[in-house]
């Protein structure tokens, strides 16, 4: 069961990861609008 | 009306024109056969050269995709210059290196995704723009350029000709900085949540402990992992609600957040000890959850309250920014910031006055409406005193300015209502006031329990007294009014009424006295045609020869007949003297229309039945004009600001709902008079000639009475607004109202407001239900602690219950829903409210306040 000493802080540390990513994307903006994005990326294609 | 003639204009339905830009009909008179694409109206004419000359056709392919709203271009007739002034631009753009700048601009006219598209391809159109991104809720373009390439000016311009009329952003930094707390906000959503979620996991073993055994080493392994996860949640995102405790302290207030911080603390501290001492219950996985749910409760209504408030304050960037400055010989466009005292400014006819001074030369008539809710035109001349934000009707004005900006009669008056709104104060809200009785409450009973337990055992006592703690944790108290709220402003802003402050749905629950102001709230705001005495055949020749005018009066007259059938008769010899009348002919007859003086003037005498008749309409404080078709007067028509079509109704539905009505008008008595008269409000409950200051004093001595609710829509009205204990602006309101107000109401006539204040009664009433749900649950949940029949670990899995059940009752009521209708009688207002529900935000300043710029 000492595997637990390993697999837990593994753990922590993957959702530590998730926390900063989501941090960075949050200060980058990447949730200030909700609206545009999913209507911009329809028409990516057309020039 | 004449039957065949109106069949040999109108186009039948099966071969109605689309418009090649909107796809609206094309009005039968602007159908050109000997063109490929029809077009309704210049301005989609325009808009349609210039896409199909950038090569940017794609877009009507996107928009038949989106399956937008059909919506006509309005381009503004404006130059842009004053954008490439310096003081414009270090006030409204920022400099982010020597060859890029960037701004922000509220574009009207965004409308679906296809706009998105277009306006996205700016770059590619203008060389210079580096990058342009449109945020499509806000209708606010975040455009970067090069300023040594291509100038703003130019860049607005192509805008406008897209058919987006740009105005900067006002208040940027303010958005910055909300945008930053936003963020702030999201962040301590997502640790509070990644906190709960881990602390869970690890109860899930400590649980399967608990039934089946575990090792104690790997026991203290998870406490002290759910401690840590438990305190680091509590130090970061739950601080907040320790801030708003010891605010509540301080400022000698019940709030929500005072029982929670001391639930939390209780519970940590109690949580910390036995993880130390390894023994008993630990709370963290209740702790965090309640952190983070508490807060995506309060996040989801903030998000509410802060799009209500964004797009209203969107509505102040639509305020004239620039003036017509005469220098020497010239005529200079300049912002507003860079007018001096004495500097002479020109007013062309249309345009709104941008400074308060002198008018020096010409003669015009003004429309005041928006400082004094006067409906009718007002003749002003050289020499006389004239203020910003009134608008010049007839013809250019040169004015001296003596004060601009904030120093101008406007600009005091929405001092005022700053000062006003901020005194206001502020409710104390239901769940506040039992906050305060509840803690009170929860304490002494753990107190009692601790003592009736400690004469058994001591151990049995702390636990009795925690469990009885965790069980009333006041999670459901605190969550059933925020949750009721947001489910009923994300209806409300459904429904086109945006309500700034969530507290104002508990002032509207109990009727009281509910004033309204006259122009442009009880009336539709702008001078029609109300009556129609003699000749009905003369009606289109009027409105043609009317179209040759300008004025108001004109105006009205020319919707005397639809659109499709006067452009099919032309005028010639127009002659028209300002402020009297206007003559020429059409159709092979010569008219004559205008005042009796007018007339006299022009050898034409009234005929005593049209004399009687005009009598009439004076006394109903309708204003009459007379036509004389070949020197004989056949008719006259009576000019008057109309009720709105539901209005009469919906004072009837607040009348019986028990509200008291009052109407407060700047207009002058005898119309006021009138107008109370037709809606049956008795003579004394009608005030006529008020200033807005005087609004203001009889809203502030009214409310010393009771609850005000005041409705209303110009500058005039913004101080008794931001006064009242609910200040509600209708469509179409000046910004200065807007501001002030705590509801606007985004689509045309009254019938909004019932369903506000209905909307407000069931939701209170949803709310009260929570509350009372869960105390009860909470006086149950105690008795139980108290008796000892639930110990801590129980009372952690029974907690989340009562939130749910409150939960499910804030979304299970039907704001906005369930609505009985009671203006459904009055059959074509109904209509028009729930045919548009696609209203956007700039049309609030197009159908008020006249052409901006």
């Amino acid at each position: 069961m000492s595997v637990i000493y390993i697999i837990l802080p593994l753990a922590l540390l993957m959702a530590l990861g998730g926390i900063i990513a989501f941090i960075w994307a949050t200060r980058r903006g990447q949730f200030d609008d909700l609206d545009t994005p999913p209507n911009r990326m329809l028409f990516d294609d057309e020039e | 009306m004449v039957p065949d003639l109106a069949q040999s204009i109108a186009p039948t339905a099966a071969e109605a024109v689309e418009c090649a830009h909107c796809r609206l009909p094309v009005p039968a008179g602007l159908i050109d056969p000997s063109h490929e694409n029809q077009f309704c109206c210049n301005g989609c004419r325009t808009v349609y050269d210039v896409i199909h000359g950038c090569g940017l056709e794609t877009y009507y392919r996107i928009r038949d995709t989106v399956d937008a709203d059909p919506l006509p271009a309005r381009p503004a007739g404006h130059a842009y210059e004053e954008m490439d002034n310096d003081v414009f631009l270090d006030a409204n753009t920022a400099q982010r290196s020597d060859n890029h700048r960037t701004v922000a601009l509220y574009l009207e006219g965004v409308h679906c995704a296809a706009c998105v598209w277009l306006v996205e391809r700016l770059p590619r159109v203008l060389p210079g723009v580096l990058e342009a991104t449109l945020h499509i809720r806000e209708s606010v373009v975040r455009i970067a350029w090069d300023p040594q390439k291509v100038a703003l000016s130019r860049i607005a311009r192509m805008l406008n000709s897209l058919g987006y009329p740009p105005h900067p952003v006002r208040n940027a930094d303010r958005a910055t900085r909300r945008r930053d707390e936003d963020r702030r906000f999201l962040i301590r959503i997502a640790i509070a949540g990644a906190c709960a979620g881990n602390v869970m996991l690890a109860s899930f073993a400590l649980y399967g402990g608990f039934f089946n055994g575990m090792a104690a080493e790997f026991e203290a392994l998870f406490r002290w992992l759910s401690a840590g996860l438990g305190v680091v949640s509590l130090l970061w995102p739950g601080a907040v609600f320790f801030r708003g405790a010891i605010a509540a302290i301080r400022t000698q207030t019940a709030h929500l957040d005072l029982p929670i911080a001391l639930g939390l603390t209780v519970g940590t501290i109690t949580g910390l000890v036995n993880t130390i001492l390894q023994r008993g219950e630990i709370y963290f996985d209740s702790l965090t959850v309640l952190v983070f749910l508490l807060l995506v409760g309060r996040w989801v209504q903030h998000r509410q309250q802060r799009w209500a408030s964004d797009a209203v304050e969107l509505l102040f960037s639509l305020t004239p920014t620039a003036a017509r400055r005469i220098e020497g010989d010239t005529v200079r466009t300049v912002p507003i910031e860079a007018l001096q005292p004495n500097d002479l400014v020109q007013v062309r006819a249309g345009d709104n006055v941008p400074v308060d001074g002198i008018v020096t030369d010409g003669t015009s008539t003004i429309d005041q409406a928006l400082l004094t809710g006067e409906s009718r035109p007002f003749p002003i001349a050289a020499g006389q005193s004239i203020y910003a934000g009134v608008t010049n009707l007839s013809s250019p004005l040169t004015i001296r300015a003596q004060t601009a900006g904030a120093q101008t009669r406007v600009g005091r008056l929405m001092q005022l209502v700053e000062e006003w709104s901020q005194r206001k104060a502020p409710i104390v809200r239901l769940a506040d006031r039992i906050a305060g009785w509840f803690v009170a409450a929860v304490l002494l009973l753990a107190l009692l329990t601790f003592v009736l337990w400690m004469r058994q055992d001591t151990v049995r006592a702390v636990d009795q007294a925690i469990a009885l703690l965790i069980v009333t944790c006041p999670c459901a108290l605190g969550l059933a009014t925020p949750l009721a709220m947001t489910v009923a402003l994300g209806r409300a802003a459904q429904r086109g009424i945006l309500i700034k402050g969530a507290d104002t749905l508990e002032r509207l629950a109990r009727p009281g006295l509910i004033c309204f102001d006259k122009t442009g709230t009880l009336t539709a705001g702008r001078m029609s045609v109300v009556e129609w005495v003699g000749d009905e055949t003369v009606r289109p020749l009027t409105a043609a020869l009317e179209a040759h005018s300008s004025h108001p009066v004109a105006s009205a007259l020319t919707q005397l007949v639809p659109d499709d059938h006067q452009l099919s008769l032309q005028a010639t010899a127009v002659q028209e003297t300002p402020g009297a009348g206007i003559r020429g002919r059409v159709d092979g007859r010569s008219l004559l229309i205008g005042s009796e003086r007018y007339l006299a003037e022009n050898g034409v005498t009234l005929p005593p039945t049209i004399a009687r008749a005009a009598e009439t309409l004076t006394a109903r404080a309708l204003s009459p004009v007379y036509i004389s078709q070949d020197d004989v007067v056949v008719a006259v028509a009576g000019l008057g600001d109309p009720l709105r079509p539901d209005t009469s109704a919906a004072l009837s539905t607040l009348r019986v709902g028990g509200w008291d009505l009052r109407l407060l008008s700047g207009d002058h008595r005898v119309i006021v008079s009138a107008i109370a008269t037709e809606l049956e409000i008795p003579a004394d409950d009608a005030v006529g000639e008020c200033t807005p200051e005087r609004k203001r004093d009889w809203i502030d001595g009214a409310a010393s009475a009771g609850p005000v609710v005041m409705v209303g829509d110009g500058v005039n009205d913004a101080a008794a607004l931001a006064t009242a204990d609910v200040g509600i602006a209708v469509h179409g309101g000046a910004e200065a109202s807007l501001a002030a107000a705590d509801v606007y109401l985004r689509t045309p006539g009254l019938s909004a407001i019932l369903d506000l204040l209905s909307a407000a009664r069931s939701t209170v009433r949803a709310i009260h239900v929570g509350l009372a749900v869960s105390l009860a649950y909470n006086v149950v949940a105690a008795s139980l602690a108290i008796a000892g029949i639930i110990n801590p670990l129980i009372a952690a899995i029974l907690m989340p219950l009562s939130s749910l059940t409150v939960v499910a009752i804030a979304f299970g009521a039907q704001p906005f829903g369930d609505l009985p209708k009671p203006a459904a009688a009055s059959g074509t207002a109904t209509g028009e409210v729930q045919g548009a529900p696609s209203f956007r935000v700039g049309d609030a300043f197009r159908n008020g306040v006249g052409p901006p710029g």
